[in-house]
Protein backbone atom coordinates (compact mmCIF):
# COMPACT_ATOMS: atom_id res chain seq x y z
CA UNK A 1 0.00 0.00 0.00
CA UNK A 2 2.83 2.54 0.90
CA UNK A 3 4.81 1.21 -2.27
CA UNK A 4 1.38 2.41 -4.29
CA UNK A 5 1.25 5.55 -2.44
CA UNK A 6 4.79 6.62 -3.11
CA UNK A 7 4.29 5.60 -6.81
CA UNK A 8 1.08 8.05 -7.30
CA UNK A 9 2.92 10.55 -5.36
CA UNK A 10 5.99 10.54 -7.61
CA UNK A 11 3.75 10.56 -10.71
CA UNK A 12 1.74 14.11 -9.54
CA UNK A 13 5.35 15.75 -9.08
CA UNK A 14 6.58 14.34 -11.88
CA UNK A 15 3.50 15.25 -14.12
CA UNK A 16 3.16 18.78 -12.38
CA UNK A 17 5.87 20.20 -14.54
CA UNK A 18 5.24 19.20 -17.57
CA UNK A 19 1.28 20.22 -17.05
CA UNK A 20 2.48 23.72 -15.95
CA UNK A 21 4.76 23.87 -18.96
CA UNK A 22 2.42 22.46 -21.55
CA UNK A 23 -0.85 24.02 -20.29
CA UNK A 24 0.53 27.47 -19.26
CA UNK A 25 2.66 28.08 -22.37
CA UNK A 26 1.28 25.99 -25.47
CA UNK A 27 -2.14 25.33 -24.73
CA UNK A 28 -3.28 28.46 -23.23
CA UNK A 29 -1.80 30.92 -25.08
CA UNK A 30 -3.27 29.43 -28.46
CA UNK A 31 -6.52 29.36 -26.78
CA UNK A 32 -5.87 32.64 -26.07
CA UNK A 33 -4.72 32.96 -29.77
CA UNK A 34 -8.02 31.69 -30.94
CA UNK A 35 -10.48 33.35 -28.93
CA UNK A 36 -8.99 37.25 -30.07
CA UNK A 37 -9.09 35.83 -33.98
CA UNK A 38 -13.07 35.15 -33.27
CA UNK A 39 -13.84 38.63 -31.95
CA UNK A 40 -14.29 41.92 -34.12
CA UNK A 41 -13.80 45.34 -33.04
CA UNK A 42 -17.52 47.42 -33.24
CA UNK A 43 -15.83 50.12 -31.25
CA UNK A 44 -13.34 51.72 -28.93
CA UNK A 45 -12.77 48.47 -26.40
CA UNK A 46 -15.76 47.25 -27.85
CA UNK A 47 -15.70 43.71 -29.62
CA UNK A 48 -17.99 40.90 -30.41
CA UNK A 49 -17.75 37.58 -31.86
CA UNK A 50 -17.57 37.20 -35.19
CA UNK A 51 -15.53 35.41 -38.40
CA UNK A 52 -14.59 38.89 -39.99
CA UNK A 53 -11.13 38.36 -39.45
CA UNK A 54 -11.06 35.14 -41.45
CA UNK A 55 -13.35 36.45 -43.93
CA UNK A 56 -11.03 39.37 -44.57
CA UNK A 57 -8.50 36.80 -45.70
CA UNK A 58 -10.19 35.14 -47.80
CA UNK A 59 -11.45 38.50 -49.67
CA UNK A 60 -7.91 40.13 -50.01
CA UNK A 61 -6.47 38.23 -52.50
CA UNK A 62 -2.72 39.33 -51.36
CA UNK A 63 -3.12 37.53 -48.02
CA UNK A 64 -4.19 34.69 -49.14
CA UNK A 65 -1.30 34.66 -52.12
CA UNK A 66 0.90 35.40 -49.68
CA UNK A 67 0.39 32.16 -47.75
CA UNK A 68 0.07 29.87 -50.87
CA UNK A 69 3.26 31.49 -52.26
CA UNK A 70 5.16 30.83 -48.79
CA UNK A 71 3.62 27.46 -48.48
CA UNK A 72 4.58 26.33 -51.96
CA UNK A 73 8.09 28.10 -51.82
CA UNK A 74 8.34 25.49 -48.62
CA UNK A 75 7.45 22.53 -50.19
CA UNK A 76 10.13 23.22 -52.95
CA UNK A 77 12.64 24.44 -50.11
CA UNK A 78 12.07 20.78 -48.30
CA UNK A 79 12.04 18.76 -51.88
CA UNK A 80 15.46 20.54 -52.48
CA UNK A 81 16.83 20.25 -48.80
CA UNK A 82 15.81 16.22 -49.67
CA UNK A 83 17.21 15.81 -52.73
CA UNK A 84 20.70 17.68 -51.60
CA UNK A 85 20.85 16.24 -48.33
CA UNK A 86 20.02 12.35 -49.37
CA UNK A 87 23.18 11.89 -50.90
CA UNK A 88 25.12 13.78 -48.18
CA UNK A 89 23.29 11.12 -45.56
CA UNK A 90 23.94 8.42 -47.50
CA UNK A 91 27.67 9.36 -47.68
CA UNK A 92 28.26 10.00 -43.95
CA UNK A 93 26.06 6.83 -42.57
CA UNK A 94 26.98 4.29 -45.77
CA UNK A 95 30.54 5.14 -47.30
CA UNK A 96 32.65 7.19 -45.64
CA UNK A 97 35.24 5.06 -43.74
CA UNK A 98 34.61 4.98 -39.45
CA UNK A 99 36.79 8.11 -38.85
CA UNK A 100 35.94 10.46 -41.16
CA UNK A 101 31.92 9.65 -40.25
CA UNK A 102 32.40 11.23 -37.12
CA UNK A 103 33.65 14.76 -38.36
CA UNK A 104 31.63 14.81 -41.16
CA UNK A 105 28.79 14.64 -39.37
CA UNK A 106 30.14 17.16 -36.70
CA UNK A 107 30.43 19.18 -39.81
CA UNK A 108 26.90 18.95 -41.06
CA UNK A 109 26.16 20.68 -37.13
CA UNK A 110 27.84 23.17 -36.98
CA UNK A 111 25.90 25.91 -38.61
CA UNK A 112 23.34 24.81 -36.56
CA UNK A 113 25.08 26.41 -33.39
CA UNK A 114 25.66 29.56 -35.66
CA UNK A 115 22.65 32.26 -35.31
CA UNK A 116 20.01 32.31 -38.00
CA UNK A 117 21.41 36.04 -38.42
CA UNK A 118 24.70 35.36 -38.45
CA UNK A 119 24.34 32.69 -41.39
CA UNK A 120 21.95 35.14 -43.29
CA UNK A 121 24.48 38.47 -42.84
CA UNK A 122 27.10 35.73 -44.05
CA UNK A 123 25.07 35.28 -47.22
CA UNK A 124 24.35 39.19 -47.54
CA UNK A 125 28.20 39.51 -47.37
CA UNK A 126 28.48 36.77 -50.10
CA UNK A 127 25.84 38.27 -52.87
CA UNK A 128 24.98 41.62 -52.43
CA UNK A 129 26.31 44.02 -55.09
CA UNK A 130 29.03 45.39 -53.90
CA UNK A 131 29.44 41.62 -52.21
CA UNK A 132 32.35 38.71 -52.50
CA UNK A 133 30.93 36.69 -55.34
CA UNK A 134 30.73 39.91 -57.53
CA UNK A 135 33.39 41.81 -56.77
CA UNK A 136 35.40 38.18 -57.69
CA UNK A 137 33.89 37.94 -60.68
CA UNK A 138 34.77 41.28 -62.10
CA UNK A 139 38.42 41.11 -60.62
CA UNK A 140 38.23 37.76 -62.98
CA UNK A 141 36.67 39.69 -65.65
CA UNK A 142 33.55 37.33 -66.59
CA UNK A 143 31.47 40.43 -66.10
CA UNK A 144 31.72 44.17 -66.08
CA UNK A 145 29.47 45.73 -63.63
CA UNK A 146 28.73 44.58 -60.49
CA UNK A 147 25.62 41.92 -59.93
CA UNK A 148 23.19 42.15 -57.36
CA UNK A 149 22.52 38.64 -56.26
CA UNK A 150 20.02 39.28 -53.28
CA UNK A 151 16.47 40.40 -53.05
CA UNK A 152 14.98 37.51 -55.54
CA UNK A 153 13.42 34.39 -55.12
CA UNK A 154 16.44 31.92 -55.56
CA UNK A 155 18.60 34.23 -53.03
CA UNK A 156 15.60 33.12 -50.54
CA UNK A 157 14.98 29.63 -51.47
CA UNK A 158 18.89 29.29 -51.45
CA UNK A 159 19.21 30.83 -47.85
CA UNK A 160 16.22 28.81 -46.43
CA UNK A 161 17.90 25.53 -47.68
CA UNK A 162 20.93 26.40 -46.31
CA UNK A 163 18.98 26.82 -42.80
CA UNK A 164 17.25 23.95 -42.80
CA UNK A 165 19.17 21.53 -44.13
CA UNK A 166 20.91 20.14 -41.44
CA UNK A 167 17.29 19.01 -40.03
CA UNK A 168 16.98 16.82 -43.02
CA UNK A 169 20.28 15.39 -43.00
CA UNK A 170 20.39 14.41 -38.92
CA UNK A 171 16.96 12.13 -39.23
CA UNK A 172 18.46 10.36 -42.20
CA UNK A 173 21.91 9.52 -41.22
CA UNK A 174 20.07 8.22 -38.29
CA UNK A 175 17.69 5.81 -39.92
CA UNK A 176 20.20 4.89 -42.78
CA UNK A 177 22.90 3.91 -40.01
CA UNK A 178 20.41 1.75 -38.57
CA UNK A 179 20.05 -0.23 -41.95
CA UNK A 180 22.09 -3.68 -42.36
CA UNK A 181 24.73 -3.58 -45.29
CA UNK A 182 23.66 -6.97 -45.84
CA UNK A 183 20.02 -5.72 -47.46
CA UNK A 184 21.73 -3.68 -49.96
CA UNK A 185 24.45 -6.31 -51.12
CA UNK A 186 21.03 -8.69 -51.31
CA UNK A 187 19.40 -6.49 -53.64
CA UNK A 188 22.87 -6.18 -55.45
CA UNK A 189 23.07 -10.24 -55.53
CA UNK A 190 19.47 -10.57 -56.67
CA UNK A 191 20.60 -8.53 -59.93
CA UNK A 192 19.45 -5.30 -58.88
CA UNK A 193 21.53 -2.13 -60.26
CA UNK A 194 21.81 0.86 -58.21
CA UNK A 195 18.81 3.03 -59.21
CA UNK A 196 16.85 -0.26 -58.39
CA UNK A 197 18.81 -0.80 -55.41
CA UNK A 198 17.88 2.92 -54.12
CA UNK A 199 14.09 2.76 -54.95
CA UNK A 200 13.29 -0.81 -53.85
CA UNK A 201 15.51 -0.95 -50.46
CA UNK A 202 17.18 1.74 -49.07
CA UNK A 203 14.20 4.39 -50.27
CA UNK A 204 11.18 2.45 -48.37
CA UNK A 205 13.82 1.56 -45.64
CA UNK A 206 14.99 5.21 -45.00
CA UNK A 207 11.45 6.16 -44.92
CA UNK A 208 10.46 6.89 -41.55
CA UNK A 209 13.78 9.41 -41.41
CA UNK A 210 12.59 11.36 -44.87
CA UNK A 211 9.07 12.32 -43.40
CA UNK A 212 10.40 13.10 -40.24
CA UNK A 213 12.89 15.35 -41.95
CA UNK A 214 10.64 16.67 -44.16
CA UNK A 215 7.80 17.50 -41.46
CA UNK A 216 10.32 19.30 -39.55
CA UNK A 217 12.44 21.03 -42.29
CA UNK A 218 8.86 22.32 -43.76
CA UNK A 219 7.40 23.64 -40.54
CA UNK A 220 10.58 25.51 -39.53
CA UNK A 221 10.67 27.32 -43.18
CA UNK A 222 7.06 28.49 -43.35
CA UNK A 223 7.81 29.56 -39.91
CA UNK A 224 10.64 31.35 -41.02
CA UNK A 225 11.19 35.07 -40.58
CA UNK A 226 14.46 36.33 -40.80
CA UNK A 227 16.18 34.63 -43.67
CA UNK A 228 13.48 35.54 -46.82
CA UNK A 229 13.13 38.94 -44.91
CA UNK A 230 17.08 39.83 -44.95
CA UNK A 231 17.69 37.73 -48.51
CA UNK A 232 14.39 39.07 -49.87
CA UNK A 233 13.94 42.51 -49.16
CA UNK A 234 11.06 43.68 -48.69
CA UNK A 235 9.36 42.41 -51.64
CA UNK A 236 9.77 38.85 -50.11
CA UNK A 237 6.04 38.20 -49.08
CA UNK A 238 6.43 35.53 -46.34
CA UNK A 239 3.29 35.22 -44.46
CA UNK A 240 5.05 35.49 -41.36
CA UNK A 241 6.21 39.56 -42.47
CA UNK A 242 2.26 39.74 -43.06
CA UNK A 243 1.71 38.69 -39.06
CA UNK A 244 4.28 41.03 -38.01
CA UNK A 245 3.07 44.04 -40.23
CA UNK A 246 -0.70 43.16 -38.25
CA UNK A 247 0.95 43.26 -34.96
CA UNK A 248 3.75 45.51 -34.82
CA UNK A 249 3.07 47.79 -37.68
CA UNK A 250 -0.79 48.10 -38.02
CA UNK A 251 -1.59 47.09 -34.13
CA UNK A 252 -4.46 44.67 -35.31
CA UNK A 253 -3.95 41.97 -33.08
CA UNK A 254 -7.53 40.54 -33.88
CA UNK A 255 -6.03 40.00 -37.36
CA UNK A 256 -2.51 38.92 -36.52
CA UNK A 257 -4.24 36.01 -34.35
CA UNK A 258 -6.14 34.92 -37.20
CA UNK A 259 -3.47 35.03 -39.29
CA UNK A 260 -1.39 33.46 -36.88
CA UNK A 261 -3.78 30.35 -36.51
CA UNK A 262 -4.30 30.11 -40.48
CA UNK A 263 -0.39 29.57 -40.45
CA UNK A 264 -0.49 27.15 -38.05
CA UNK A 265 -3.54 25.43 -39.32
CA UNK A 266 -1.84 25.43 -43.15
CA UNK A 267 1.21 23.79 -42.08
CA UNK A 268 -0.35 21.00 -39.77
CA UNK A 269 -2.77 20.60 -43.04
CA UNK A 270 -0.12 20.20 -45.11
CA UNK A 271 1.80 18.29 -42.80
CA UNK A 272 -0.92 15.90 -42.04
CA UNK A 273 -1.61 15.17 -45.84
CA UNK A 274 1.98 14.61 -46.30
CA UNK A 275 1.71 11.95 -43.43
CA UNK A 276 -1.29 10.41 -45.59
CA UNK A 277 0.32 10.04 -48.07
CA UNK A 278 3.47 8.33 -47.37
CA UNK A 279 1.78 6.18 -44.93
CA UNK A 280 3.37 7.16 -41.51
CA UNK A 281 2.14 8.51 -38.31
CA UNK A 282 3.28 11.19 -36.72
CA UNK A 283 4.43 8.40 -34.00
CA UNK A 284 7.00 6.67 -36.15
CA UNK A 285 8.34 9.37 -37.27
CA UNK A 286 8.92 12.64 -35.64
CA UNK A 287 7.81 11.84 -32.00
CA UNK A 288 9.27 8.65 -32.59
CA UNK A 289 10.11 7.19 -29.05
CA UNK B 1 31.03 -0.12 -47.92
CA UNK B 2 27.67 -1.48 -49.02
CA UNK B 3 27.86 -0.17 -52.81
CA UNK B 4 30.89 -0.84 -54.61
CA UNK B 5 30.35 1.51 -58.03
CA UNK B 6 32.84 2.24 -60.44
CA UNK B 7 35.43 4.83 -59.47
CA UNK B 8 34.35 8.11 -61.92
CA UNK B 9 30.75 7.41 -60.06
CA UNK B 10 32.35 7.33 -56.50
CA UNK B 11 35.10 10.59 -57.66
CA UNK B 12 31.93 12.53 -58.61
CA UNK B 13 30.31 11.71 -55.49
CA UNK B 14 32.99 12.79 -53.42
CA UNK B 15 33.29 16.49 -54.93
CA UNK B 16 29.48 16.96 -54.43
CA UNK B 17 30.22 16.03 -50.74
CA UNK B 18 33.52 18.05 -50.45
CA UNK B 19 31.33 21.20 -52.51
CA UNK B 20 28.28 20.36 -50.36
CA UNK B 21 30.53 21.41 -47.39
CA UNK B 22 32.26 24.12 -48.86
CA UNK B 23 28.36 25.30 -49.56
CA UNK B 24 28.04 24.98 -45.83
CA UNK B 25 31.18 26.94 -44.63
CA UNK B 26 30.73 30.03 -47.20
CA UNK B 27 28.48 31.81 -44.87
CA UNK B 28 30.53 31.66 -41.90
CA UNK B 29 34.03 32.14 -43.45
CA UNK B 30 32.66 35.39 -44.67
CA UNK B 31 30.85 36.63 -42.16
CA UNK B 32 33.81 35.98 -39.83
CA UNK B 33 36.41 36.96 -41.71
CA UNK B 34 35.49 40.86 -42.19
CA UNK B 35 35.91 41.18 -38.50
CA UNK B 36 39.64 41.51 -39.27
CA UNK B 37 39.74 43.86 -42.59
CA UNK B 38 41.09 46.87 -41.72
CA UNK B 39 38.17 49.11 -43.89
CA UNK B 40 34.69 50.32 -42.46
CA UNK B 41 32.77 48.44 -44.95
CA UNK B 42 32.65 44.53 -44.50
CA UNK B 43 33.47 44.18 -48.28
CA UNK B 44 36.26 43.13 -50.12
CA UNK B 45 39.18 45.07 -51.91
CA UNK B 46 41.31 43.11 -48.27
CA UNK B 47 42.45 46.33 -46.67
CA UNK B 48 44.86 44.39 -44.48
CA UNK B 49 44.51 42.70 -41.16
CA UNK B 50 43.53 45.04 -37.83
CA UNK B 51 42.26 43.86 -34.88
CA UNK B 52 40.63 47.31 -34.57
CA UNK B 53 36.77 45.98 -34.55
CA UNK B 54 37.14 43.91 -31.72
CA UNK B 55 39.39 46.55 -29.37
CA UNK B 56 39.55 50.48 -30.78
CA UNK B 57 37.91 52.26 -28.50
CA UNK B 58 37.03 55.41 -30.84
CA UNK B 59 34.77 56.29 -33.60
CA UNK B 60 34.40 55.18 -36.81
CA UNK B 61 36.15 51.89 -35.91
CA UNK B 62 34.33 51.57 -32.48
CA UNK B 63 35.56 47.74 -31.58
CA UNK B 64 32.09 45.61 -30.39
CA UNK B 65 34.16 45.43 -26.74
CA UNK B 66 34.32 49.20 -26.22
CA UNK B 67 30.48 48.99 -27.80
CA UNK B 68 28.06 49.81 -24.77
CA UNK B 69 24.85 48.63 -26.46
CA UNK B 70 26.14 45.53 -28.19
CA UNK B 71 27.87 44.70 -24.53
CA UNK B 72 24.38 45.26 -22.92
CA UNK B 73 22.97 42.43 -25.81
CA UNK B 74 25.18 40.40 -25.07
CA UNK B 75 24.66 40.54 -21.13
CA UNK B 76 21.03 40.20 -21.28
CA UNK B 77 21.69 37.09 -23.94
CA UNK B 78 23.82 35.54 -21.13
CA UNK B 79 21.21 36.26 -18.64
CA UNK B 80 18.53 35.04 -20.10
CA UNK B 81 20.12 31.94 -21.45
CA UNK B 82 21.63 31.17 -18.38
CA UNK B 83 17.66 31.13 -16.99
CA UNK B 84 16.59 29.03 -19.90
CA UNK B 85 18.95 26.32 -19.93
CA UNK B 86 18.28 25.88 -15.54
CA UNK B 87 14.70 26.27 -16.36
CA UNK B 88 14.43 23.71 -19.65
CA UNK B 89 17.34 21.17 -18.27
CA UNK B 90 14.99 20.84 -14.97
CA UNK B 91 11.69 20.64 -16.55
CA UNK B 92 13.65 17.89 -18.68
CA UNK B 93 14.83 15.86 -16.16
CA UNK B 94 11.09 15.56 -14.59
CA UNK B 95 10.02 14.82 -18.33
CA UNK B 96 12.20 11.98 -18.65
CA UNK B 97 11.39 10.33 -15.59
CA UNK B 98 7.84 11.05 -16.20
CA UNK B 99 7.66 9.49 -19.38
CA UNK B 100 10.52 6.42 -19.29
CA UNK B 101 9.34 5.28 -15.50
CA UNK B 102 5.87 5.74 -15.19
CA UNK B 103 2.66 4.53 -16.62
CA UNK B 104 -0.07 6.73 -16.85
CA UNK B 105 -3.33 6.98 -19.16
CA UNK B 106 -2.95 8.75 -22.57
CA UNK B 107 0.87 8.41 -22.47
CA UNK B 108 1.23 8.23 -26.32
CA UNK B 109 -1.08 11.46 -26.30
CA UNK B 110 0.92 13.27 -24.01
CA UNK B 111 4.55 12.97 -25.60
CA UNK B 112 2.76 14.07 -28.63
CA UNK B 113 2.08 17.01 -26.68
CA UNK B 114 5.64 17.07 -25.78
CA UNK B 115 7.26 17.40 -29.21
CA UNK B 116 4.39 19.41 -30.40
CA UNK B 117 6.04 22.77 -29.03
CA UNK B 118 9.96 22.20 -31.63
CA UNK B 119 7.26 22.18 -34.84
CA UNK B 120 4.60 25.07 -33.55
CA UNK B 121 6.58 28.34 -36.06
CA UNK B 122 8.70 30.36 -33.44
CA UNK B 123 6.75 33.35 -34.25
CA UNK B 124 3.33 31.91 -33.61
CA UNK B 125 4.80 30.83 -30.09
CA UNK B 126 6.36 34.28 -29.52
CA UNK B 127 2.94 36.31 -30.60
CA UNK B 128 0.93 33.44 -28.35
CA UNK B 129 2.18 33.92 -25.19
CA UNK B 130 2.44 37.41 -25.91
CA UNK B 131 -1.14 38.15 -26.45
CA UNK B 132 -2.20 35.64 -23.44
CA UNK B 133 0.34 38.21 -21.36
CA UNK B 134 -1.02 40.87 -22.78
CA UNK B 135 -4.43 40.72 -21.81
CA UNK B 136 -3.83 38.73 -18.58
CA UNK B 137 -1.91 42.24 -17.72
CA UNK B 138 -4.87 44.48 -19.25
CA UNK B 139 -7.73 42.32 -17.80
CA UNK B 140 -5.27 42.99 -14.10
CA UNK B 141 -5.19 46.63 -14.85
CA UNK B 142 -8.81 47.49 -15.25
CA UNK B 143 -10.58 44.85 -13.18
CA UNK B 144 -8.20 44.87 -9.95
CA UNK B 145 -5.74 47.94 -11.05
CA UNK B 146 -2.86 45.91 -10.60
CA UNK B 147 0.23 46.44 -12.52
CA UNK B 148 1.17 42.99 -13.07
CA UNK B 149 4.83 44.41 -15.08
CA UNK B 150 6.07 41.37 -15.20
CA UNK B 151 3.34 40.11 -18.39
CA UNK B 152 4.96 43.22 -20.05
CA UNK B 153 7.41 42.54 -22.91
CA UNK B 154 10.59 42.01 -21.07
CA UNK B 155 12.91 39.77 -19.81
CA UNK B 156 10.84 37.26 -18.06
CA UNK B 157 8.52 36.81 -21.26
CA UNK B 158 11.42 35.99 -23.32
CA UNK B 159 12.57 33.38 -21.16
CA UNK B 160 9.11 31.99 -21.15
CA UNK B 161 9.02 32.20 -24.80
CA UNK B 162 12.07 30.72 -25.10
CA UNK B 163 11.68 28.17 -22.57
CA UNK B 164 8.73 26.76 -24.33
CA UNK B 165 10.08 25.29 -26.65
CA UNK B 166 13.62 24.25 -25.82
CA UNK B 167 12.34 22.40 -22.93
CA UNK B 168 11.17 20.17 -26.05
CA UNK B 169 15.01 19.75 -26.67
CA UNK B 170 15.78 19.10 -23.69
CA UNK B 171 13.80 16.73 -22.55
CA UNK B 172 14.39 14.45 -25.82
CA UNK B 173 17.85 14.34 -25.05
CA UNK B 174 17.69 13.62 -21.31
CA UNK B 175 14.74 10.78 -22.39
CA UNK B 176 17.12 9.12 -24.45
CA UNK B 177 19.90 9.17 -22.06
CA UNK B 178 17.53 7.62 -19.37
CA UNK B 179 16.47 5.34 -21.37
CA UNK B 180 19.86 3.08 -21.56
CA UNK B 181 19.86 3.14 -18.00
CA UNK B 182 19.67 -0.38 -16.91
CA UNK B 183 16.95 -0.60 -13.84
CA UNK B 184 19.00 -3.57 -12.51
CA UNK B 185 21.45 -1.13 -11.03
CA UNK B 186 18.95 0.75 -8.90
CA UNK B 187 17.66 -2.75 -7.83
CA UNK B 188 21.03 -3.74 -6.47
CA UNK B 189 21.04 -0.81 -4.67
CA UNK B 190 17.60 -1.09 -2.95
CA UNK B 191 18.55 -4.37 -1.92
CA UNK B 192 21.70 -3.76 -0.42
CA UNK B 193 19.26 -1.49 2.12
CA UNK B 194 19.70 2.03 0.26
CA UNK B 195 16.71 4.56 0.27
CA UNK B 196 14.98 6.07 -2.67
CA UNK B 197 16.79 9.43 -2.15
CA UNK B 198 19.81 7.54 -1.90
CA UNK B 199 19.69 5.71 -4.89
CA UNK B 200 18.60 8.57 -7.08
CA UNK B 201 21.37 10.94 -5.80
CA UNK B 202 23.94 8.16 -5.83
CA UNK B 203 23.04 6.22 -9.06
CA UNK B 204 20.82 7.53 -11.14
CA UNK B 205 21.75 10.83 -11.38
CA UNK B 206 25.31 10.74 -11.85
CA UNK B 207 24.31 8.52 -14.49
CA UNK B 208 21.99 11.43 -16.34
CA UNK B 209 24.24 14.05 -15.50
CA UNK B 210 26.31 14.10 -18.61
CA UNK B 211 22.96 13.97 -20.87
CA UNK B 212 21.70 16.98 -18.44
CA UNK B 213 24.56 18.44 -18.75
CA UNK B 214 24.67 18.78 -22.85
CA UNK B 215 20.93 19.86 -22.88
CA UNK B 216 22.00 23.04 -20.88
CA UNK B 217 24.62 23.38 -22.94
CA UNK B 218 22.64 22.95 -26.44
CA UNK B 219 19.91 25.03 -24.59
CA UNK B 220 21.76 28.03 -23.88
CA UNK B 221 23.27 28.05 -27.11
CA UNK B 222 19.53 28.25 -28.94
CA UNK B 223 18.37 30.48 -26.49
CA UNK B 224 21.54 32.58 -27.24
CA UNK B 225 20.22 32.34 -31.40
CA UNK B 226 17.10 32.52 -31.24
CA UNK B 227 15.02 35.28 -33.00
CA UNK B 228 11.54 34.68 -34.24
CA UNK B 229 10.46 34.50 -30.74
CA UNK B 230 12.13 36.69 -29.13
CA UNK B 231 11.21 39.16 -31.85
CA UNK B 232 8.02 39.40 -30.11
CA UNK B 233 8.55 39.59 -26.27
CA UNK B 234 11.19 41.72 -25.67
CA UNK B 235 11.33 45.13 -24.14
CA UNK B 236 13.66 47.29 -23.69
CA UNK B 237 16.39 44.78 -22.55
CA UNK B 238 17.04 43.49 -25.97
CA UNK B 239 19.30 40.44 -25.96
CA UNK B 240 22.48 40.36 -28.72
CA UNK B 241 20.44 38.76 -31.69
CA UNK B 242 17.48 41.36 -31.70
CA UNK B 243 20.36 44.38 -30.79
CA UNK B 244 22.10 43.20 -34.26
CA UNK B 245 19.57 43.34 -36.17
CA UNK B 246 18.47 46.43 -35.56
CA UNK B 247 22.03 47.54 -35.98
CA UNK B 248 21.84 45.52 -39.24
CA UNK B 249 18.32 47.19 -40.33
CA UNK B 250 19.23 50.81 -39.16
CA UNK B 251 22.74 51.51 -40.09
CA UNK B 252 23.49 48.89 -42.68
CA UNK B 253 26.13 46.22 -42.08
CA UNK B 254 29.37 47.27 -40.71
CA UNK B 255 32.63 45.02 -39.67
CA UNK B 256 31.59 45.48 -36.06
CA UNK B 257 28.72 42.93 -36.79
CA UNK B 258 31.50 40.62 -38.26
CA UNK B 259 33.21 41.14 -35.27
CA UNK B 260 30.42 39.90 -32.97
CA UNK B 261 29.98 37.07 -35.63
CA UNK B 262 33.40 35.88 -35.50
CA UNK B 263 33.23 35.80 -31.35
CA UNK B 264 29.84 34.19 -31.20
CA UNK B 265 30.50 31.46 -34.00
CA UNK B 266 33.89 31.10 -31.61
CA UNK B 267 32.04 30.77 -28.37
CA UNK B 268 29.51 28.33 -29.88
CA UNK B 269 32.13 26.12 -31.49
CA UNK B 270 33.84 25.99 -28.15
CA UNK B 271 30.87 25.14 -26.06
CA UNK B 272 29.58 22.47 -28.84
CA UNK B 273 32.76 21.19 -28.13
CA UNK B 274 32.35 20.82 -24.39
CA UNK B 275 28.92 19.26 -24.87
CA UNK B 276 30.13 16.38 -27.09
CA UNK B 277 33.10 15.86 -24.66
CA UNK B 278 30.64 15.06 -21.88
CA UNK B 279 28.31 13.27 -23.21
CA UNK B 280 31.28 10.83 -24.84
CA UNK B 281 30.39 7.51 -23.29
CA UNK B 282 33.32 6.19 -20.91
CA UNK B 283 33.59 2.71 -20.64
CA UNK B 284 31.42 1.43 -18.28
CA UNK B 285 33.12 -0.67 -15.42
Amino acid sequence: MMQKDIKRLSLILLFAPFALWIFLLIVLPHLGMFYISVREKVGPRMYEFGLGNYINFFTEPIYWNTLIRTGSMSLLVTALALLLGFPIAYYIAKIAGNRTRGALFLMCLIPLWVSDLIRAFGWILLLRETGIISSSLQWAGVINTPIEFLYNDAAVIMGLVYTVILFMIVPLVSTLDGMDNAMIEAGYNLGGNGPTVLRRIIIPYAMPGIVSGCIVVFMLTAGSYLTPILLGGKNSSWFTEQIYDQFITRYNWESGAAFGFLLLAFTSLVVWGGLKLSGQTLNSTVAKS
Amino acid sequence: MAIKPNTAFLTSYRIYVAAFFVFLAAPLVAAGMFAFNDSVFPSLPWQGFTLDWFFNDTEPKLGMFHDRRLLRGLYYSFVIASFVSLLSVFVGTCNAFLFVRCKFPAKDFFYIMMVLPLVIPGVILGISILLLASNIANGAEEALSLDLDFLRPGIILVVLGQFSFITTITSLVIIARLKKFDESMEEAAFNLGASRVRVLRTITLPFLFPAMAAAGIVAFLVSFENFNTTLFLVGSEAPLTITMYDRMVKVGSTPVLNAVSFFLMIGSALLALVSILVQRDKPQT
